[in-house]
């Protein structure tokens, strides 16, 4: 009884559900609340093509990303296992293709066929894998955790917020957010009319991984003695792989569908036996390759001849605390979204353009919506890529003698919108809520002259730049909340060397 | 063969076409229904929203015990309960079965040494005392400046009233109702909405520096009761407290100066902005409490002109001098 449920297929099909679950649940518990000490990166640092690609921009495998070796290793002996056992957005994609399905049975056939399209995928991943040979990493993109994670903490977990789901105090807002969530929405959908669209045609984890597989040891191998020819092994395949002929390695899942498909019992995954049928060879053509990295050449110094926060800082461009050099920080973050989704103020938010082409959805601060707090360096101790270093408190605030406290910018007061100096109007706000001891925020009492010739004492505040630390809580309270009449600009940042303004600091 | 566009609508008999007019004559008088009921000169229906009023929660007077007592100590819980028995015990406040919300300053995410939120220890005693007095719910509440979660974690304050057997009060974003203050230039605000949900308040402030009203106390710990832009109010600070304070009249109140921020305030950040002063001081008139507490701050009630103000409104008396009070150390 036992035995007749306990097949490959449904060991697959359980561990499909653990890996979704893990992650919906590593990504609910990124918060102040719940993370207390959980690996809760762990599929980013899991991930392989995060780990190469970050390798190829600063030649490093940072700290977790160690962990994807667990997978390579895995991969060059099982195949490419990861797309329908461990991948969250895999496993999604499946699970939409199969209870939305349109078709008739003998479509299925067709459409888990392999087609020619599924071989841009390589053509993306050789794309990618040049920039970041170049020092530019675009991956995240791309990359399909980097993707669900991103998407997932910017669109979908709000969105449960709204319905009421999860207390929360604040509705989560995000700079941009919906774009994230359209896209998110149209990749799942592609999965109507092309199963598992995504996975087989663009994921550039998918080509990596297919790579290493082409070179696997274990494999689906079918009997060609057995067969009768039936194709009766496509119609639930789900990397389109076409294991009724030569199997193509590179596409397949090892999701064991064919296996129990079959009614002749010719398939099975392991050593090749005597039978067995020819595999075939990864489907990408020499010369388009060439031409791909031809391609990239070129495409990269375009990417670079911008103005963006590297070549020219933007005062814009806040990142988190502990945030290494804007020039670095690009060869590291993939846009994952960790940083912004443990944000308690909600203050980190998913860039546009406001660093560059190169630096969108990379994490920098708007404090209208938040600001960062004083005591918390949550960001830096979810980052995968180091993109945010991890600090302590003591770093952050200065604590530890042997270091200065970290700045990411600094607060100008604009004195045509200020209250006490255009309006000759009592408020302190900024100054009560600075969180520096002393307060950066310093008030100045002094008899000012009103329009009926008579005087008030009013107390004017001044920006003290060499204590700000650029949290930006004084630009999120100040009373003249459209454009707030006290503002912080990137300029100071502890990161720069460069964009700083003061000679003695 | 006949084209398939060459099939040919069916006559229609009388019931047919009766039917069809009448479906014709309901639409249309729908349609003239729907215009005639919802004609309006305005571009959008507005909904009355409820505008609430603070209910009393306050007790009678009693002549048999002081109006205020200070306990001098180290131990907080023993202080609270010296303090407590003084004043006639929280069976005098508390009527069993009754709901209780404490009002804790808890604005900051600062730990307790640092002295910009409310000692965690008397918050946990208070709330025991309220258990013991056999309150059915003991609710703490705050609408922290900083991330509430991490202010009501840092401050040691979420540990200490669960220990105790309270319940911490988060206030979302849609947990404020309009309230009316009645004040003289604070009228409809938003307000926590747990207040309108309660028997009793006891106010739970600690004693701060600031630097636009010199001092934040009792009668300023209202201020973390509001919702919106409320860092308007600073523009006329002194008229908010006293408006805030005698719209939101508690049932007891307890200042916590075992430590006091003394410069730097209300947030600090740094040890040596906080003098260690071990003492406590419960009573039921804000404005002598607070008269009483300026000392911590090396002030004068002069100084202060919210309490000159709330003394004006009768909500006590600012020469605390005057009254019954008695001090203790133990």
């Amino acid at each position: 009884m036992l035995k007749k449920y306990l097949t490959l297929q449904n060991i697959r099909r359980v561990y499909s559900v653990f890996f979704f679950l893990l992650f919906v649940i590593l990504i609910g518990i990124t918060d102040f609340r719940n993370m207390k000490g959980y690996e809760v990166s762990l599929f980013l640092e899991l991930n392989p093509l995060v780990a190469v690609s970050t390798f190829l921009t600063s030649w490093t495998v940072y700290k977790g990303l160690a962990l994807s070796l667990v997978i390579i290793v895995g991969t060059l002996i099982f195949g490419r296992f990861f797309c329908s056992w461990i991948c969250p957005l895999g496993i999604l994609n499946q699970w939409i293709s199969y209870f939305f399905n349109k078709r008739r049975p003998i479509e299925d056939y067709k459409v888990n066929a392999y087609r020619s399209v599924h071989r841009l995928k390589y053509y993306l991943l050789v794309v990618f894998l040049v920039l970041a040979a170049f020092g530019s990493l675009q991956i995240g993109i791309f990359d399909p955790i980097s993707l669900i994670t991103r998407s997932f903490s910017v669109s979908l977990y709000p969105s449960v917020n709204y319905w009421g789901g999860g207390l929360y105090l604040k509705q989560p807002l995000f700079h941009g957010g919906v774009l994230i969530a359209v896209l998110f929405i149209a990749l799942l959908f592609a999965n109507r009319f092309l199963t598992r669209f995504w996975c087989r045609a663009l994921c550039p984890l998918g080509a990596l991984l297919g790579l290493f597989a082409s070179r696997s040891l274990l494999r689906m191998r079918r009997d060609v003695e057995k067969c009768t020819d039936c194709n009766k092994c496509l119609r639930f395949c789900q990397g389109a792989c076409d294991p009724h002929a030569a199997l193509r390695v590179s596409e397949c899942h090892v999701c064991m569908n064919c296996i129990a498909s079959c009614p002749e019992n010719a398939i099975h995954y392991g050593l090749s036996g005597s039978n067995s049928s020819v595999h075939a060879p990864v489907d990408l053509n020499r010369r388009r390759f060439v031409e791909t990295v031809v391609a990239s050449i070129i495409l990269f110094p375009m990417l670079r001849s911008v103005v963006n926060a590297q070549s020219d800082p933007q005062h814009r461009v806040i990142r988190p605390p502990g945030s290494i050099a804007e020039d670095e920080f690009l060869r590291r973050c993939i846009k994952c979204g960790e940083c912004m989704r443990v944000c308690p103020t909600n203050v980190i938010q998913p860039a546009l353009l406001e660093g560059g082409f190169e630096a969108l959805w990379t994490p920098i601060l708007i404090n209208k919506i938040g600001y960062c707090e004083y005591n918390c360096v949550l960001c830096s101790q979810v980052c995968p890529t180091g993109a945010i270093v991890p600090i302590s408190v003591e770093m952050k605030v200065g604590k530890d003698p042997t270091r200065k406290q970290i700045k990411i910018g600094t607060a100008f007061f604009e004195r045509g919108r200020c209250l006490p100096w255009a309006m000759n109007t009592e408020c302190i706000v900024c100054e009560e809520v600075c969180p520096t001891s002393p307060k950066s925020i310093w008030l100045d009492e002094v008899e000012k002259k009103l329009r009926d010739g008579k005087t008030r004492l009013l107390r004017l505040p001044h920006m003290d730049a060499k204590l700000c630390v650029g949290c930006g809580i004084c630009e999120n309270k100040c009373p003249v909340h459209d454009l707030p009449a006290v503002r912080v600009s990137s300029i100071g940042e502890t990161r720069s060397r460069t964009n700083q303004m003061i000679l003695k600091t | 063969m006949t084209s398939k566009y060459h099939k040919k609508e069916p006559e229609i008999d009388r019931r047919q076409f009766l039917r069809r007019t009448a479906v014709t004559c309901g639409l249309a008088i729908g349609a003239g229904i729907w215009g005639y009921a919802y004609y309006s000169n305005e571009p959008v229906r507005h909904r009355e929203e409820r505008i609430y009023t603070f209910r009393n929660f306050r007790v009678e007077e009693s002549k048999s015990y002081p109006a205020f007592v200070v306990v001098h100590g180290k131990h907080v819980e023993k202080m609270a309960r010296t303090a407590l028995t003084k004043l006639g015990g929280m069976t005098r406040f508390i009527k069993p079965g009754e709901k209780v919300l404490i009002k804790p300053n808890v604005g900051w995410d600062r730990q307790p040494e640092q002295a910009a939120n409310t000692n965690p220890e008397l918050v946990g005693a208070v709330v025991s005392l309220c258990r013991e007095a056999q309150a059915s719910e003991i609710w703490v509440t705050d609408i922290s400046i900083n991330d509430p979660y991490r202010s009501f974690a840092r401050s040691g304050i979420e540990t200490a009233v669960k220990r105790a057997g309270g319940k911490v009060k988060f206030t979302t974003e849609n947990d404020f109702v309009l309230t009316d203050l009645k004040g003289e230039i604070l009228k409809v605000w938003p307000v926590s909405r747990f207040y309108h949900q309660v028997d009793k308040v006891i106010n739970l402030p600690v004693v701060k520096h600031h630097s636009l009203s010199k001092c934040t106390i009792a009668m300023k710990n209202w201020y973390g009761i509001l919702g919106g832009r409320r860092n308007r109010l600073h523009q006329d600070i002194d008229l908010s407290i006293a408006d805030l304070a005698a719209a939101v009249r508690p049932t007891l109140t307890i200042i916590d100066a075992t430590r006091v921020l003394v410069r730097n305030g209300p947030t600090g950040g740094d040890l040596s902005d906080v003098s260690l002063e071990d003492t406590i001081i419960a009573g039921l008139d804000e404005v002598a409490l607070d008269a009483y507490s300026l000392r911590f701050l090396g002030l004068e009630a002069k100084d202060v002109p919210f309490l000159a103000l709330g003394e004006k409104r009768g909500l006590g008396i600012s020469d605390w001098k005057s009254l019954n009070h008695s001090e203790f150390t133990i």
